[in-house]
């Protein structure tokens, strides 16, 4: 309990915790909102009886249907009028229903959102946006409800791009895309909604965005991802000390726009290999960016070429998921690869 | 056998159109037999889908069509196979009626290399030759129908593109840019409203501030019909298809229908609809059973010509469900294939 404790430090006034799943510890953090900020709404397609994932049960009968309330079927025009609403200075919490629907959208968020404040010299900005949307693959989702997209939005200066491991985090996390003053996208891992459980903290806290965790020290390789992959790559670091004795760190990244560069390259150096890994195509994924900007900070320090297990370059497929994601065989080949390098 | 003219003072919403189709449609036992036997195929499937999915033999998304066969079945009688057709995802319909075999449609949702997209595709993706699927992002498909109408009217085929959405996506902004390209530069091409009342769980009067999908493209002269009744939707969609090939642009056509099912196969369809609501539209307005009965009172055909149909017609479903179960999957080498043109 105390080892709990000290991992968790928001944690350590032992206050009133639930056992919650990862779409619970959403809608709490979505409460938590509803309640202590009065311009705060939340929309999107059929979030008013609860959602598709139950993400938004119970708020609308208690915080009324002017802040919880759907919209037609129109991407473009939830994340468009989302800016609207928050440039007007309310909270606004926009839902896209899949990930794999935000490009309609993608013109407003990165053309819009990412650039209102720096276009107006500071006068305007939308950091009161939030969009969230369910992501990652689920084992039948096939082509349009299992994407990653963070890369797409990687790459565009103004936004911050988040995406949690657990309730624990998704709750911290969330509030703290809601609380910053720039517009967040905030991707879910679907697959983990029913799936992740822990005790959650009932009342509000958050986690720092751009720090990336530390999940587990170790001497060797260097393991990174965020999201679902995190649970992927502990196994992996379980089987990589068992089998062959090699002590493996393992990094949630969190955010993923701006991302933790210190607590990364940090861990390179110390151990000299790392391996990226993600279900997005591996081609322009955000391991890519990751692996560039360790190799120019940690040359001499890396014993073995950067190593990235991620998606192919495919659409994801209908049939195929289990041969197409990166599972943990594949990672568990790649650390092989690096150690005898 | 004879044709029947049949008085088939059906009602007809016009806008921006002087006439609308004939009140009066002509119907031949071949026809009707035709048109009987293709609904009743789709229901069919569409069922032993429903079963395929509930044993976990077909998974990930499924949509079902069953309710909604006379809109299928009515636009394929009025247009030639060389015209073209485009709609969503509630597809397996079409497929069937643009040529494709229920054991291709079944082995497709399956998974199987059988499968009329090799497996690859699954229910969402389905395509034919002069059918462009199986689309899976909400109205996205509406511009492709314009596009595919462009083509015709460049290539003076006299050819004609039917583009179909639904409710929900009648709010997408993507038709109206697409409604004025085909307005703009009087392209042939067929828009059809699939009105089933509900967007997902979202009913029409909660989405949409004019519920007249008809008249959603403004400019664009618009019907509505009632889309449970086969020869309503041929007569319409003929009437349609004629304007187009005549040169006169764009035409909207609003079918007013149903769907038996939930949205797709993880809804199960009654939180948002009572199941009066669904079995009162059963037994008073199914497609089917409409035409059935429409038949037996004219003397057209009998009970048994229909039960020996029905039976022909459960053998055919239950030979492809083997096939779509027995046949393998697509090789691993599929995963990588027609990503680019040749494979580097």
């Amino acid at each position: 309990a105390l080892i709990y404790l000290l991992k968790y430090p928001y944690l350590a006034c032992l206050r009133p915790t639930q056992k919650m799943n990862l779409f619970q510890s959403i809608t709490s953090a979505l409460d938590n909102t509803l309640a202590s900020d009065p311009t705060a709404v939340i929309f999107g397609e059929d979030v008013a009886f609860g959602g598709v994932f139950r993400c938004t049960v119970g708020l609308r009968d208690k915080y009324g249907k002017d802040r919880v309330f759907n919209t037609p079927l129109c991407e473009q025009g939830i994340v468009g009028f989302g800016i609207g609403v928050a440039v007007a200075g309310a909270t606004a919490i926009a839902e896209i229903q899949f990930a794999d629907y935000i490009f309609p959208a993608f013109d407003q968020i990165v053309n819009e959102a990412a650039k209102y404040r720096y276009r107006s010299g500071n006068m305007f900005d939308c950091g009161n946006l939030t969009i969230r949307a369910p992501w990652g693959c689920v084992g039948h989702g096939s082509l349009y409800h299992s994407q990653s997209p963070e890369a797409f939005f990687a790459h565009c200066p103004g936004l911050k791009v988040v995406i949690p491991r657990s309730p624990i985090q998704a709750k911290g996390l969330l509030l703290s895309c809601i609380a910053d003053k720039n517009p967040c996208i905030f991707f879910e891992p679907k697959i983990l909604y029913r799936a992740a459980v822990e005790q959650v903290p009932e009342d509000p806290y958050t986690i720092p965005l751009s720090q990336a965790e530390v999940l587990q020290e170790g001497s060797d390789v260097t393991l990174v991802a965020w999201g679902t992959q995190i649970h992927v790559l502990k196994e992996v670091a379980s089987m990589a000390q068992e089998k062959l004795g090699v002590s493996c760190e393992v990094i949630d990244l969190q955010t993923i726009l701006p991302w933790d560069i210190e607590t990364v390259c940090k861990s390179v150096v110390k151990t000299g290999r790392l391996l990226i890994s993600h279900e997005a195509p591996v081609t322009g994924g955000f391991a890519s960016e990751i692996s560039s900007t360790v190799q120019e900070e940690c040359f001499l320090n890396l014993e073995a070429p950067i190593s990235r297990v991620c998606g192919y370059d495919t659409p994801f497929p209908h049939i195929f998921e289990p041969f197409y994601i990166p599972d943990k065989w594949k990672c568990f080949e790649a650390i092989k690869k690096m150690i005898n390098y | 056998q004879l044709s029947t003219a049949l008085s088939n003072c059906f009602k007809c919403d016009l806008h921006r159109l002087e006439e609308g189709p004939p009140v009066k449609a002509e119907l031949t036992r071949e026809q009707g037999l035709q048109y009987y036997r293709t609904m009743q195929t789709v229901r069919r499937m569409e069922l032993k889908a429903d079963q395929l999915y509930k044993q976990k033999i077909i998974r990930g998304f499924c949509h079902l069509y069953d309710g909604q066969e006379a809109c299928a079945a009515g636009i394929e009688a009025a247009i030639n196979p060389s015209d073209h057709l485009i709609t969503a995802y509630r597809a397996h319909g079409y497929t069937y009626t643009r040529g494709v075999s229920v054991k291709e449609i079944l082995a497709e949702l399956t998974g199987r290399r059988g499968g009329v997209a090799k497996g690859k595709g699954g229910s969402m993706h389905m395509y034919a030759p002069h059918f462009y699927g199986g689309n899976g992002i909400v109205g996205a498909q509406v511009p492709l129908g314009a596009g595919i109408a462009l083509a015709c009217q460049y290539q003076g085929n006299n050819q004609v593109c039917v583009t179909l959405y639904g409710d929900g996506a009648a709010n997408q902004g993507q038709l109206f840019e697409s409604y004025n390209m085909a307005a703009l530069w009087k392209l042939p091409c067929i828009f059809i409203c699939e009105n089933n009342k509900y967007g997902m769980g979202t009913s029409v009067e909660r989405a949409a501030a004019s519920t007249d999908y008809y008249k959603r493209g403004d400019f664009i002269p618009g019907l509505r019909v009632d889309g449970m009744d086969v020869l309503c939707v041929r007569e319409a969609a003929q009437f349609a298809a004629d304007h187009c090939r005549a040169g006169k642009g764009p035409i909207i056509m609003e079918l007013q229908t149903y769907r038996y099912h939930g949205h797709s196969m993880s809804d199960p369809g009654v939180s948002y609809r009572t199941r009066e609501e669904i079995q009162e539209v059963r037994s008073k307005s199914d497609p089917i059973s409409m035409l059935k009965e429409r038949m037996l009172s004219h003397n057209m055909a009998s009970v048994e010509e229909f039960k020996e149909i029905d039976i022909e017609i459960r053998k055919q479903v239950e030979d492809a469900t083997q096939f779509a179960t027995s046949d393998p999957e697509p090789p691993l080498e599929e995963l990588c294939n027609h990503i680019f043109s040749n494979n580097p």
